[in-house]
């Protein structure tokens, strides 16, 4: 796409006629008549330029919109696409440039994205947390600088390091203000890099998903043994991974991967606007050591518990897989992962080696085998 | 034609500082202006090497790998991650020669032009002498100053300590510091022994690796001797067995490394210079911020 140079819109308009204009609802054309001119609402023909002028200028909304999404808009067509979704462009403009006039928005993952039109019909874009959108600027720190982003998302609201920054941990508290459109791209990327790309190539129906088999299979080095984690045994596995790295608990991308392209996976890929189109590194480097771990042959151990004690295990794993540790209550003793009963466990049944109920690890020293 | 840096790193699932480095040279060199659109990519942050390019706008990319040495990450992940049909040869490289090579990726309609790794780079034997000047505060650093070019070394490829030794070897051949050593962590001569291997009073240490994480934070603190332990810090200089021992920590957050980077992509054929934020012909796109 290449946009029209002139700072007027009605003029940019006139010189791109001469190309033939058709967009959002306004159409503008010159052939050996002259100058054509039509919106939903009124039709000109034969128009000398003067004239063209004129009319354009009695339909501002559509010129205008016209204008920026050429001149101003970013020309890519991931970011204008994007753009577009951001401000529901299927809308009719006039409907559309009403709503914007009092900002519209929409969310991206745990982003929230408000446009509104400014001068001339620019739009100018506000964006912080979904959760801070009825948060006063003056209780955020309020950034221009769209590539802050990259660093606002590296931890979370604790202060703890975010590897994976489509996370459901985007911290509070900040805001960028009165952003346009390139940088508005820019900041979304900040927070969830690649994204728009994705995103919009699967729109187009050419996202390029890499499958599990195939993932796997590239790896080198200290990743290379996750390949035989694949021991034709079915994808079992591979579900679990899935189940542990892909929920929306854990990342807000939407799972395209699968097993291989005709084996699809048991388990939810999730409900995340934008795509993940192969297993990441934190998912490569968690089934490396899941790989290493599966290489174990299972064995038989025995130990005495009391019904509740077995429930409070469980309940144990289910509060640290599920991040929910933080939340128990400092004397509620009704939950199995409180930590007083947890330390009670432990005082009652761990040895000085910290072996449950006594019962070694070691397959030489157990006496279960 | 517009045109876009690339800077790759390695980044960490665990240490937040691992993709520091990247992001703030990837800063310095936005705001000066000498390139339209600079990213970063990572091996294990985001966005990852496999989506790094469509992330880049411009259809000429100049990918510089934030790295000390040529090797396992440069020839083989690297390549292979951003879809580059790359065999070591392209670079007919002796192990510090690395240049730079011209590809179309296989998942994007874009020319890519893959530069040797910043650590290699012959402007980076100023920023190591750059660092010895900062770390003394001393300009003039040198006469009778002991400089040890320190690397991490591993036995699995040689290239590793090349890079180390070649800056050494250059850094002493300007007869500016008393006596110039490569150590290593991992293979022979160790950084451990540091004060056996220089005769000067005072010795400079410039660990020549892209971040500041556990390796030059407590790694070679402890086996040089700085501290017992590298969480607690250490004071620079310490005195060591009679000598004063200055170290610098990581040689990848030193400033002028933005500086190396655009070298890198200039030699593989960047404008670098024809985009002065200054001459007022800002396009709509960077008004925007970008």
């Amino acid at each position: 796409m290449s946009g029209p140079t002139a700072t007027d819109p009605a003029e940019a308009l006139r010189t791109a006629a001469a190309d033939g204009v058709d967009f959002d609802g306004l159409e503008a054309t010159r052939d050996d008549d002259g100058f054509h001119l039509a919106v939903p609402e009124a039709r000109y023909d034969g128009l000398s330029a003067s004239a063209f002028l004129d009319a354009a200028r009695g339909h501002e909304a559509y010129v205008e919109d016209w204008f920026f999404w050429h001149q101003h808009a970013p020309q890519d067509d991931a970011s204008w696409a994007f753009l577009r979704w951001v401000e529901r462009a299927d809308d009719p403009l006039p409907e559309r440039r009403t709503r914007l006039a009092d900002g519209t928005a929409r969310e991206w993952g745990q982003l929230l994205i408000e446009t509104r039109t400014g001068e001339r019909g620019r739009r100018r874009y506000d964006l912080r947390h979904v959760d801070d959108a009825d948060t006063d600027d003056d209780a955020l720190s309020v950034h221009t600088d769209p590539h802050d982003a990259r660093r606002i998302r590296k931890t979370d609201d604790d202060g703890r390091y975010r590897p994976l920054s489509t996370a459901p941990t985007l911290p509070h508290g900040w805001a960028f203000a009165d952003l346009g459109p390139a940088a508005l791209v820019r900041a979304v990327e900040g927070f969830y890099p690649a994204t728009i790309g994705n995103w919009h190539r699967e729109r187009e129906g050419r996202l390029d998903v890499t499958h599990w088999t195939e993932a796997v299979a590239r790896q080198t080095g200290i990743y290379g043994v996750v390949e035989t984690w694949d021991r034709g045994e079915g994808h079992e596995h591979v579900n679990w991974v899935a189940e542990a790295c892909c929920a929306d608990s854990e990342c807000l991308k939407r799972r395209e991967w699968a097993y291989d392209d005709e084996t699809p996976l048991d388990v939810p890929g999730g409900d995340g606007v934008f795509p993940c189109r192969e297993p990441c590194s934190l998912v490569i480097a968690a089934a490396r050591r899941w790989t290493r771990m599966e290489a174990e042959a299972s064995r038989t151990y025995e130990f005495d518990l009391t019904p509740s004690e077995k429930a409070q295990l469980e309940e144990l794993v289910d509060a640290v897989a599920d991040g929910r540790t933080d939340e128990i209550r400092e004397a509620d003793t009704s939950d199995g992962a409180n930590r007083y009963r947890t330390r009670y466990l432990r005082a009652k049944l761990f040895d000085d080696e910290g072996n449950l109920c006594g019962v070694p690890t070691e397959a030489d020293d157990a006496d279960t085998e | 034609m517009s045109e876009a840096l690339l800077i790759v790193a390695h980044g960490s699932h665990l240490n937040p500082r691992s993709s520091t480095p990247a992001q703030d040279h990837a800063d310095t060199i936005r705001a000066s202006g000498r390139v339209d659109e600079v990213r970063e990519a990572y091996w294990k942050e985001e966005p990852s090497f496999r989506n790094a390019l469509r992330t880049v706008t411009a259809d000429e990319v100049y990918v510089v790998p934030l790295f000390v040495s040529e090797g396992y990450f440069t020839e083989q992940v690297i390549p292979r991650e951003l879809r580059l049909d790359f065999e070591a040869a392209d670079w007919d490289s002796d192990g510090t020669s690395a240049d730079h090579a011209t590809f179309t990726p296989t998942d994007v309609d874009k020319t890519v032009h893959y530069c040797g790794p910043v650590g290699t780079h012959d402007a980076m034997t100023d920023v190591i002498v750059r660092r010895a000047e900062t770390v003394t505060g001393d300009d003039d650093v040198g006469a009778g100053v002991g400089l040890a070019v320190v690397g991490h070394g591993t036995n699995r490829n040689e290239n590793s300590a090349k890079a180390i030794q070649y800056h050494a070897d250059r850094i002493r051949d300007r007869d500016r510091f008393g006596e110039v050593r490569a150590l290593f962590m991992d293979e022979e001569p160790e950084v451990d022994d540091v004060t056996d291997h220089f005769e000067s009073d005072d010795i400079v240490l410039v660990p020549l690796f892209v971040a500041d994480g556990y390796h030059t934070q407590e790694d070679i603190p402890e086996d040089v001797g700085l501290t017992d332990d590298g969480r607690g810090g250490y004071a620079v200089p310490t005195r060591i067995d009679g000598h004063d021992v200055w170290y610098a920590g990581a040689i990848g957050t030193e400033p002028l490394m933005a500086d190396v980077v655009l070298e890198r992509a200039a030699d593989a054929g960047a404008d670098v210079d024809a985009h002065d934020p200054r001459d007022g012909t800002t396009d709509a796109a960077r008004a925007d911020g970008d």
